[in-house]
């Protein structure tokens, strides 16, 4: 893989065969997380389609190797630079090396704190808390009663997935309701208490869900306990969350779509690259979710 | 003043805390039909049985004038070495062992520091905080631990004579750390170094090996804590026990355990985790929004001291 980066780079140093193909470059946090790999695959698959070479480079979580990596890009005059930040302020300078260069930039998954950027590609926390929305509504046939177990009060998941999942139970869901609304941070071992407090004070419940993985997996082992039949559903499809919903202890939990990001990135390139308008100020693409079930439980 | 009248305040005084407690207790249950239940108020005793046993070991140090910021993080190691022995194979028994071990080796690093190299304990206690947190993560790679043998399980969702086990873990550490303070030397002198470390020392009390023992015993205590939420977790998880030094050390506080050390006892303490619990279950069961649960919490705790503080300054 090394070598074909470095492949990739001489033959874009070296001017390229007479054809030359727009060249894009792709900076990746790390490409030891299964993640990041499913985000390159994806996107290598769309460079392809859409008649385009492209240069991966991997950051292996380093501020200092990332902002390496980019300064190399800019040298090598690729048209359009997708960057997957390691962190969102420690590459801002880097994004400013490339809007002096001219090059135009799209961040991908994690956004940037600075300079100037095209386009944002990220996954729709909002459409994710829609999907368990309706998933936890034809669950119930459209009736029932659910607890929402938030996020850490104020951070952008927690506003965006409450915010889908309510939305979508008030508009188009009103025989389910939400009797009741309470934070465990994100937290599992909080999500374990703060479950078993509101079984104590809700004697009906039918399904719970949790803006993230870990607090719903703390919530089913209150609900174990209790031997309540009570259905759980999580968010982002954490290795633990999918083993407990293959093991039909978890109903469903939303998982992002890496691949779908990594073509979606390189499409907007694609567009920027064959002289597409580039947006003033960040235009926000968002990547639809999928919901992770198992049909076995049925 | 006369004598009945001293009376009635020296025991205001000592037992505001807990008259305090009955009337949040009593309050909540006006307000809600749920939370004065067998089952609820058992529900409440083992969700405070970890934050206890790590105020009860926190009591110790804070009695001996000093702090341990470093619990959370003495809970995460020892929480992911027991999980990690036993899903390599060892005994639960073992492992467990093991974990205790290990808790209470981190409180004797940070009690070395405090009492030989006479570095302020918040420092100290601080480096702790960070490089237990640090061991954690490369000992569990920044991943949960799962797939537990069934003994962590019935220790933390285990129930003996109608009672979770937790609660017993915690009532049986409680008596034990209140023989210890109260009826050995070792404990008393707890008490004479954080009452005044020179007259101390000037009357034979070994100094410096009180304090050992008191963060010693505090890492024994936040190891037990790691058991009791790895076994309700049913899994050990790298992030476990951040921020909880804060919760133990309020529970030491509102418990009317002074922070200069040599005045308070863990009885105290346990009414204090107490407060914290209840507040925590009766917001839940009000279903208050999360937006004003921490000012509620904030707004009771401090309520809790003023109250002590009227009272004390009163006596004096």
């Amino acid at each position: 893989m090394r070598v074909r980066e470095l492949a990739a780079l001489a033959a874009v140093a070296l001017g390229g065969p007479a054809l030359a193909k727009d060249t894009v470059g792709l900076s990746v946090s790390t490409l030891n997380n299964p993640f990041f790999v499913t985000l390159r695959d994806g996107a290598r698959g769309a460079a392809q389609k859409a008649g385009l070479e492209l240069v991966v480079l991997d950051a292996q979580d380093k501020v200092d190797k990332q902002v390496a990596d980019v300064e190399d890009l800019i040298q090598k005059k690729v048209k359009v630079i997708l960057v997957n930040p390691t962190d969102s302020s420690a590459v801002v300078p880097a994004i400013k090396k490339a809007n002096a260069a001219g090059i135009p930039v799209i961040t991908v998954d994690r956004g940037a704190n600075g300079g100037t950027v095209a386009f944002h590609i990220a996954s729709d926390n909002v459409a994710g808390g829609r999907l368990a929305g309706d998933y936890v509504c034809k669950m119930l046939h459209g009736r029932g009663k659910v607890v929402e177990l938030e996020g850490i009060p104020g951070s952008s998941a927690a506003r965006d997935r409450g915010k889908g999942f309510n939305d979508h139970l008030a508009a188009g869901c009103t025989g389910v309701a939400v009797v009741a609304r309470q934070t465990a941070n994100f937290d599992r071992a909080q999500g374990l208490t703060v479950m078993e407090n509101v079984l104590q004070a809700q004697k009906e419940i039918d399904a719970v869900f949790a803006h993230n993985d870990e607090m719903a997996l703390g919530a089913l082992q209150a609900i174990k306990a209790s031997k309540r039949p009570i259905r759980v559903v999580g968010f982002d499809a954490t290795d633990d969350a999918v083993k407990s919903v293959n093991a039909c202890e978890m109903k469903a939990t939303v998982a992002q779509q890496p691949a779908e990001m990594g073509r979606l990135s390189v499409e907007k390139a694609a567009g920027v690259a064959k002289g597409g308008k580039v947006p003033e100020k960040t235009e926000f693409i968002a990547v639809a979710l999928r919901l992770v079930t198992s049909d076995k439980c049925r | 003043m006369s004598p009945a009248r001293w009376r009635w305040r020296d025991w205001l005084s000592r037992y505001g805390i807990a008259l305090a407690f009955l009337a949040l207790g009593s309050a909540l249950a006006l307000l809600t039909p749920r939370f004065l239940t067998a089952a609820n108020l058992l529900n409440v005793l083992r969700q405070i049985s970890v934050n206890a046993l790590l105020a009860f070991g926190m009591t110790v140090v804070i009695l001996g004038a000093g702090i341990d910021l470093s619990v959370g993080s003495v809970l995460a190691f020892s929480g992911a070495l027991a999980a990690g022995l036993s899903t390599a194979g060892w005994p639960a028994g073992l492992a467990m062992a093991a974990a205790l071990l290990l808790g209470g080796i981190m409180g004797l690093f940070n009690g070395v520091f405090v009492a030989y190299a006479r570095i302020a304990p918040f420092i100290v206690t601080l480096g702790g905080l960070t490089i237990f947190r640090g061991a954690t993560l490369v000992y569990t790679d920044g991943r949960p631990i799962t797939g537990l043998p069934g003994g962590f399980d019935a220790l933390g969702n285990g129930v003996a004579l109608g009672v979770p086990v937790p609660v017993w873990v915690m009532l049986a550490f409680l008596g034990l750390t209140h023989f210890l303070l109260r009826f050995t030397a070792l404990g008393r002198a707890v008490y004479a170094v954080g009452g005044n470390e020179e007259a101390a020392r000037l009357s034979g009390i070994p100094v410096a090996g009180t304090k050992l023992f008191a963060y010693a015993y505090s890492g024994l205590a936040s190891a037990l804590g790691a058991l009791v939420l790895t076994g309700r977790l049913n899994s050990a998880q790298p992030t476990a026990g951040s921020g909880y030094e804060l919760d133990a050390i309020a529970a030491v506080v509102v418990g009317g355990t002074s922070l200069f050390g040599g005045r308070g006892g863990v009885l105290g303490t346990f009414v204090g985790a107490l407060i914290i619990g209840v507040l925590n279950n009766g917001m839940n069961l009000l279903d208050v929004s999360a937006f004003y649960q921490q000012i509620v919490k904030g707004g009771v705790i401090l309520a809790a001291l003023l109250i002590d503080r009227l009272l004390s300054v009163r006596n004096d």
